[in-house]
């Protein structure tokens, strides 16, 4: 069956995630499409759009420009963009429309550089996935145009790698997690994107540990254990006790040798077989505050994780499940005391189990804005009250 | 102007070319949310579903508008997959998603919307045989094609086509010769126009889309025997119901020019075999409301964009006409309004007509340092005020009486400021929205 959902949103969609992650960067991210991408991305998914400019713009493709394969118009239009406005790079991707059309991007950006001399990069989405995965396409190409290699610093720099306001509230976040480095003695070198600036990106290999904030970061992370030789760590530090691990984690991940801690850095526990609350979510996020619930609460909780991700970020007991009806069915058979979830599953999640309401902007956009959640280091009770 | 730019922003109205105002090229998106779009048109039906089958990243727009106006529970959606484009299910899976849908739904509606995407007209689906196969496994239920297709924005758009699909769901019936409607529009006209006036004060009955609460108020919409529209978007509803139902229409443009406002009350009365009543007290008030609001607001600068009327060069010829300073307007094509715009060139040929989607636009906002007076929202975002006039697309206003109404929100816009940011957020103006509820 087709993924048909009565009621539920959908989470924002590739396009979405490029522009996200590249969006305070100073580049311009061209997304090809008629019109819908950049209202849709402008006004869901993107809590930045009136506080900060930004240059995202979309093509304007007509039909005739689609039927006639008229690409020279979208490079025009880039070249005299980027003429007007002098961005620090340029990335070009695609909708629906140019898959069709077999839209060539990695073309189109090798003639829009030539003819700007800005460096210029094609992405391939086609709006049918998720944004975890445009925005993991977007931090693999910045941190491949430029991190290069660089002196280490004589503490623990750390990178946060992978953070969009699509998945960590924008404002606080990284600022909590700032913070928290700090106060666990790691110094701060850059965070990709949100909150990040591209000088401190280029000066990312001086680091000795990634911190892996959500999936859309594992391409970057792993691009750069395999360039720089940075280990890196997943997890969020949610509540205390997690906080703890985290940091603990992270001094193991700088005094290994690069590639030899565990996969993934940390190993989140396995939830034991009783645990009768549910978290529905990203799965770096979900799993990170499963493992502060246990931690700071003693409560034992599964994930289900409706995006992309990797099999051994999951334990057996968690679940991969994308349909409306797939998730409903697997909740009435868990049967759960809680979920904790954004406020729009409250359709699917059944009648007698609590549902904690944790508004994630990949999915339900402004709705809950005001109501979303810093839980970095921070007493984990809050989330119950 | 703006000549340190390839492609500028603005150009001086002295300098416009009539048919192409500004060049083409990458678009910017204001945050300007307060236009309408096809979900919100769709909603207007009662106890319509809309059922959207397209890929995840066109879903995620009109779903979150759903949500945002607490309506989610109206509708649902199928996605599209890259693999669904080349491996022949395209109409396959629109068949089986909605009669999964239908199947869950709690509640049998007596219509739905089923929105296809610019890709399944790229791909040539038989939309025709689609329908077909739907209608016969539910036979109680109305599907109408409706048409989420950005890509034809050169053509017929999305909205114009939604315009008229919304009406499609009438049944042919017999005719009221006392009923009238008013069409395309997505708002009440105003009660104090003169249009309602005349209509209302000739024994007809008016209905309207946006007053209908029920599926079988709106069917009555089929009984009437004249069809009326004076928004832009709204031709292609008329011709087509004209064709279907065999009803007359009269297309009577909202105007703010005071022949063309006489004209139109005229042919209405035609049509109603009544005398046109006497407007001198009508245009007595707008006049000094005019005339008021000029005096309260001096010599500011006057902003207007296309999304707050849809006739803006000829407020801007009407207002310069009654001394305003109107300096500014957002607005990307001349239109209907080819004999205002020349007005303009002669008599104002400094006001600086404005793109409001050039690239160069991202910045306007900091550019702009003058106090202004902004109508509507996009002018109010672009031109950095919060003294601006919150309506879009007439706000129901229309006629001498419109005018009147229209200057008196003028004056309060220049006294009192406003919370821009957060009226300009609120997306579908009128709609419910949980941002603000």
């Amino acid at each position: 069956m087709k993924n048909a959902n009565v009621i539920i949103p959908c989470y924002a969609a590739d396009t979405s995630g490029v522009c996200s992650a590249l969006y305070e960067l100073g580049g311009m991210t061209v997304v090809h499409d008629a019109s819908g991408c950049n209202s849709t991305y402008s006004t869901h998914d993107e809590p930045r759009w009136y506080d900060i400019d930004s240059m995202i713009f979309i093509s304007a493709l007509t039909e005739i420009d689609a039927i006639m394969g008229n690409d020279e118009k979208l490079i025009s239009d880039a070249v005299s963009a980027a003429a007007d406005l002098h961005p620090e790079f340029i990335a070009i991707c695609g909708s629906p429309m140019p898959m069709m059309t077999g839209v060539d991007f990695d073309a189109i950006a090798e003639e829009v550089e030539q003819r700007t001399g800005i460096r210029t990069f094609g992405l391939h989405t086609n709006g049918t996935r998720s944004y975890i995965e445009g925005a993991s396409e977007a931090f693999l190409a910045v941190t491949r145009e430029y991190v290069r290699e660089c002196p280490k610093r004589e503490g623990i720099g750390v990178n946060i790698i992978g953070a969009t306001p699509l998945d960590l509230p924008w404002n606080t976040t990284i600022g909590s997690i700032k913070k928290w480095l700090t106060d666990c003695g790691f110094e701060y070198v850059s965070c990709l994107a949100m909150d990040g600036t591209l000088d401190e990106i280029k000066q990312a290999a001086s680091a000795k540990v990634n911190l892996v904030v959500s999936y859309a970061g594992m391409a970057a992370a792993k691009h750069m254990l395999d360039e720089f030789g940075i280990n890196y760590v997943c997890g969020i530090p949610f509540g205390e006790g997690f906080g703890r691990q985290l940091a603990e984690n992270i001094r193991e991940a700088a005094a290994a040798e690069a590639g030899c801690v565990s996969p993934y850095g940390v190993s989140f526990d396995e939830p034991d077989c009783t645990a009768d609350t549910v978290i529905i979510g990203e799965s770096i996020s979900a799993k990170s505050l499963a493992q502060a619930i246990k931690l700071d609460m003693g409560i034992a909780a599964s994930v289900i994780c409706p995006l992309p991700t990797d099999d051994m970020l999951l334990s057996d007991k968690d679940l991969c499940l994308y349909a409306e009806e797939d998730i409903r069915a697997a909740l009435e058979r868990i049967k759960p005391k809680q979920v904790i979830a954004d406020p729009l599953y409250r359709y699917i999640i059944p009648n007698e189990s609590r549902h904690i309401e944790l508004p994630h902007f990949a999915f339900s956009g402004r709705c809950f804005q005001k109501d979303m959640k810093d839980l970095i280091n921070k007493d984990i009770k809050e989330l119950f009250e | 102007m703006h000549k340190e730019y390839e492609r500028p922003p603005g150009v001086k109205i002295s300098q416009a070319d009539i048919n192409e105002l500004h060049p083409t090229g990458l678009e910017y998106n204001a945050p300007a949310r307060g236009m309408w779009n096809i979900v919100h048109q769709g909603m207007l039906i009662p106890e319509a579903h809309q059922i959207f089958v397209c890929a995840q990243g066109c879903l995620r727009g009109v779903i979150l508008t759903a949500a945002e106006m607490l309506e989610l529970d109206r509708l649902s959606w199928v996605s599209v997959s890259e693999e669904d484009m080349f491996d022949g299910s395209l109409e396959t899976d629109i068949v089986d998603g909605v009669t999964d849908i239908l199947n869950r739904l709690g509640k049998r509606p007596p219509v739905v919307l089923l929105f296809l995407s610019c890709v399944h007209l790229f791909a040539g689906v038989d939309y025709e045989n689609i329908l077909r196969e739907l209608s016969g496994s539910f036979p109680d239920i109305t599907f109408i094609d409706c048409y989420m297709t950005p890509t034809m924005r050169t053509t017929v758009t999305p909205i114009v086509k939604m315009s008229a699909q919304m009406y499609r769901p009438l049944n042919v019936t017999k005719k009221d010769p006392k009923a009238i409607n008013i069409i395309g529009c997505d708002r009440p006209t105003d009660p104090d126009s003169e249009l309602v006036r005349i209509i209302k004060g000739s024994g007809h009955t008016l209905r309207d889309i946006s007053e209908c609460n029920t599926y079988g108020e709106f069917q009555r919409m089929a009984e009437a025997s004249l069809n009326i529209g004076y928004i832009p978007t709204c031709g292609l509803a008329l011709e087509e119901l004209e064709e279907k139902h065999g009803t007359p229409s009269l297309y009577l443009p909202m105007s703010f020019d005071y022949d063309t406002i006489s004209e139109n009350y005229s042919r209405l009365c035609g049509e109603l075999g009544i005398d046109t009543p006497d407007f001198s007290e009508d245009i007595a008030a707008a006049e000094k409301a005019l005339d008021d609001a000029r005096s309260e607001v001096g010599d500011i600068a006057v902003a207007v964009d296309f999304t707050a009327v849809t006739r803006p060069l000829e407020l801007m010829k009407l207002l310069s006409e009654h001394g305003f300073n109107v300096k500014y307007a957002v607005v990307d094509s001349v239109g209907e309004e080819a004999a205002a715009f020349e007005w303009l060139r002669d008599n104002r040929p400094d006001i600086e007509l404005y793109s409001s989607t050039n690239v160069n636009m991202l910045y306007q906002h900091i550019r702009a340092t003058e106090p202004v007076l902004a109508i509507g929202q996009k002018a109010a975002y672009y031109f950095a005020t919060d003294h601006f006039v919150n309506i879009i697309m007439n706000g129901g206003l229309y006629g001498f009486s419109g005018i009147t109404k229209l200057c008196g929100m003028i004056a309060e816009a220049y006294r009192e400021p406003t919370d821009k940011r957060r009226l300009i957020s609120h997306k579908g103006f009128g709609c419910a929205s949980c941002l603000t509820n």
